[in-house]
């Protein structure tokens, strides 16, 4: 593993991460409905200072595993197993009102679409002084005053006009932009991005993401990235989680991950993005079938109808067990029987993650 | 009949606080009333509105003659009642008094009822709706079970039976047609604050730590409001209908002092072979009030549906 992927706070502030998720599930039972198990036996940690990804394609399990953490998911019909941990503090079990004083303080989330997060009919900045009234203790000049310096401090132009301004007056960057601004309020140890960018234009997404970098991973602050998107990935993560179906299928550091995909489906995905050092002639490939078409995990590999590696043993029958999260080498975890290999690379090259 | 009136409200709820692209704030506001000034139907519902309003309002200084004074007595005969003549446009009633001048007094009272009972009912079903609405859980439950048996008694039969208990006067009357409307706004508010509570911007603002109360009460409810207006212009139709009814029961204002539309009605019914005219001109402002209340609900529901906009 490289030194210079190392996160560089990680070292310093040491111990206790700021997120330890272990064998987090989260099963849906309405009744007179078959149960559906979400996510299943998701664990990750993320570190002050570190940017963790949750990839994956739409319906993985991606924003169930946010709003869990949370703990925004609904008490009925839901049941969520494992254990979150922010700080070393418990939060699954933890009293509503312990989370509530934790949500905009320590932990905080942006999500995916910028106009639906605001409320339509109430003007930014009662909006954003509401988290500083709540968390800080602010009077109410006091917290107009800070909002304006939050909105100038995410690149907002003219806050104080801002501020008496309704949502549909903002363009798209400019509402993500203020919805960051409240969620770094507070100053909080976390910050989970549910697709921060996805609703928006692609030249506003870089600026997004810049913006992103520079409040949360320069202060310190840990931040989830999830995110469809290899290109987010490669432009901001450290380390890099794979779901697919509810679980983690792969976890490599964000080199060796574009470097040696493992999992098939991760390489499938590498391989239906456009690259800058592929040749223009390369034709891009996508994974065939949909993510509708997974098996229950518990019958095998839940990527195996769509897998060109699969063969007999990837089924549970077969098998006898179920596809393990196995080590896979420094900093690398793999759920795969047949995954990608390598070519043993030559002396000098970043030998890390090589085939077998 | 009660699953009926059930769906036309979960309807209306489920439109609450969809905002048209580009909108919202004050705007959203504004655009509605461009909406509706661009209107014709609105506009006629207006002028009908207001018109009775007006009269409603002046109507000591618009009448032409004493509602009470009973001037053409004693041209009244068996088999005859005096018709239009000079100074009588509409003519007299069995008693010799001036209709035209008793409709416009007569339209007081009816306003006045249905706007204090809608306005009561309102205020009452919003408060059980935001009762339901904010706690969700058994509270909604049970309250709502108790709506929905509401809902499904007939308005008019329920409207019958308080005013039976309460006693005839006018007030017994606007609490009785309040009644009638509470579970139409409990129900509408609910179903449209829940509508809202599962809304993107309430989970963001979960997902900050505001507060249940402030999530409630500073985005929820005034984000809801929209189908209770439209409801509550509505009603007012439905409650001077009701008023008139009632007092056509004679469960209405025993006050002979005040002419009331469904009491001069009803006191026409026995006159009915001789002079027509006098249950037509009730019942036609009867008709004519309603439709332009309806007219302007059905206009302002248009107005705040992004879907009707063009
Ligand atoms: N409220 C819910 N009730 C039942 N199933 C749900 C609910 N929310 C999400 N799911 C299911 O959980 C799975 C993961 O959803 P989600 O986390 O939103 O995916 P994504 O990775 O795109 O964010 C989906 O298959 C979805 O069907
Ligand atoms: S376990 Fe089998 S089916 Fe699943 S990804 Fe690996 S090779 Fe494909
Ligand atoms: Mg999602």
């Amino acid at each position: 593993m490289s030194i210079e992927a190392m996160p560089p706070e990680d070292a310093v502030r040491g111990d206790v991460p700021v997120l330890e998720v272990e064998e987090l599930s989260v099963t849906f039972a309405r009744r007179g409905e078959q149960p559906t198990r979400a996510v299943d036996g998701v664990s990750f940690s993320v570190a002050a200072g570190e940017t963790v990804g949750l990839v994956g394609e739409s319906g993985c399990g991606k924003s169930v595993t946010s709003l869990a953490v949370m703990g925004l998911l609904p008490r009925r019909g839901v049941q969520v197993g494992g254990s979150v941990r922010l700080g070393g503090t418990e939060l699954i079990g933890a009293p509503d009102r312990t989370l509530r004083r934790l949500r905009g303080s320590e932990m905080a989330m942006v999500f995916q679409d910028p106009l639906s997060s605001l409320n339509p009919t109430v003007s930014i900045g009662t909006q954003v002084t509401e988290v500083l009234v709540e968390h800080r203790d602010m009077g109410k000049k006091e917290a107009v005053a800070e909002a304006a310096a939050l909105l100038d401090r995410v690149g907002i132009p003219d806050p104080t006009r801002r501020l008496k301004e309704y949502p549909h007056q903002l363009s798209g960057g400019m509402r993500q932009r203020a919805l960051i601004a409240m969620a770094l309020a507070c100053s909080p140890r976390l910050l989970i991005a549910d697709e921060p960018t996805t609703a928006l234009d692609v030249t506003i997404q870089a600026q997004i993401l810049e913006l992103l970098r520079e409040l949360v991973v320069d202060s310190g602050t840990a931040l989830v990235m999830i995110t469809h998107d290899l290109g987010v990935v490669a432009g901001l993560c450290d380390r890099v989680h794979v779901m697919y179906a509810g679980k983690i299928i792969e976890t490599a550091d964000r080199h060796d991950l574009f470097a040696r995909p493992r999992q098939p489906y991760t390489g499938g995905l590498l391989a239906s993005v456009p690259r800058l050092d592929a040749g223009r002639g390369v034709p891009l490939t996508p994974i065939r079938g949909s993510a509708r078409d997974a098996i229950p995990w518990a019958e095998g590999c839940a990527f195996a109808p769509r897998c060109d590696n699969a063969q007999d043993d990837c089924l549970t029958e077969v098998a006898g067990s179920t596809v393990p999260l196995e080590y896979d080498g420094p900093g690398r975890e793999l759920r795969c029987r047949h995954p990608l290999t390598y070519p043993a690379a030559p002396a000098g090259a970043t030998a890390s993650g090589a085939g077998r | 009949m009660g699953d009926v009136r059930r769906q036309r409200i979960d309807e209306l709820a489920a439109r609450a606080g969809r905002v048209p692209e580009g909108e919202g704030g004050v705007s959203l506001v504004r655009s509605a009333f461009r909406r509706l000034r661009r209107n014709p139907v609105a506009i006629l519902g207006a002028v009908i509105v207001v018109v009775f309003l007006v009269v409603a309002a002046f109507a000591p200084w618009l009448a032409p003659r004493d509602p009470l004074a009973q001037t053409l007595l004693s041209e009244v005969r068996p088999g005859a009642i005096p018709g239009p003549q000079e100074g009588f446009p509409l003519g007299a009633d069995q008693l010799g008094r001036d209709l035209l001048s008793r409709l416009v007094y007569g339209s007081r009272q009816s306003l006045l009822i249905g706007v204090v009972s809608t306005v009561l009912g309102a205020v009452v079903g919003m408060a059980v709706g935001v009762l339901a609405g904010a706690f969700g859980g058994w509270v909604d439950t049970v309250v709502m079970r108790f709506v929905d048996i509401l809902l499904s008694i007939p308005s008019l039969l329920m409207a019958i039976s308080i005013s039976v208990l309460l006693g005839q006067n006018q007030y017994a009357l606007m609490i009785a047609i309040a009644v009638t409307q509470v579970p139409v706004f409990a129900r509408l508010l609910r179903g449209s604050m829940l509508a809202q509570r599962g809304s993107d911007y309430v989970l963001a603002a979960r997902a900050l730590g505001v507060r249940h109360g402030r999530i409630v009460f500073g985005h929820v409810l005034p984000n809801s409001l929209s189908p209770v207006i439209v409801q509550a212009t509505l009603s007012l139709a439905t409650a001077i209908i009701e008023a008139a009814a009632l007092s056509f029961l004679g469960l209405g204002d025993p006050d002979i002092a005040r002419p009331e539309w469904g009491a001069m009605l009803a006191t026409a019914q026995a006159f009915l072979s001789v002079r027509p005219a006098l249950a037509v001109w009730p019942a036609l402002c009867i008709i004519v009030v309603a439709l332009g209340f309806t007219l302007l609900g059905e206009s302002l529901r248009e107005a705040l549906d992004p879907k009707f906009r063009r």
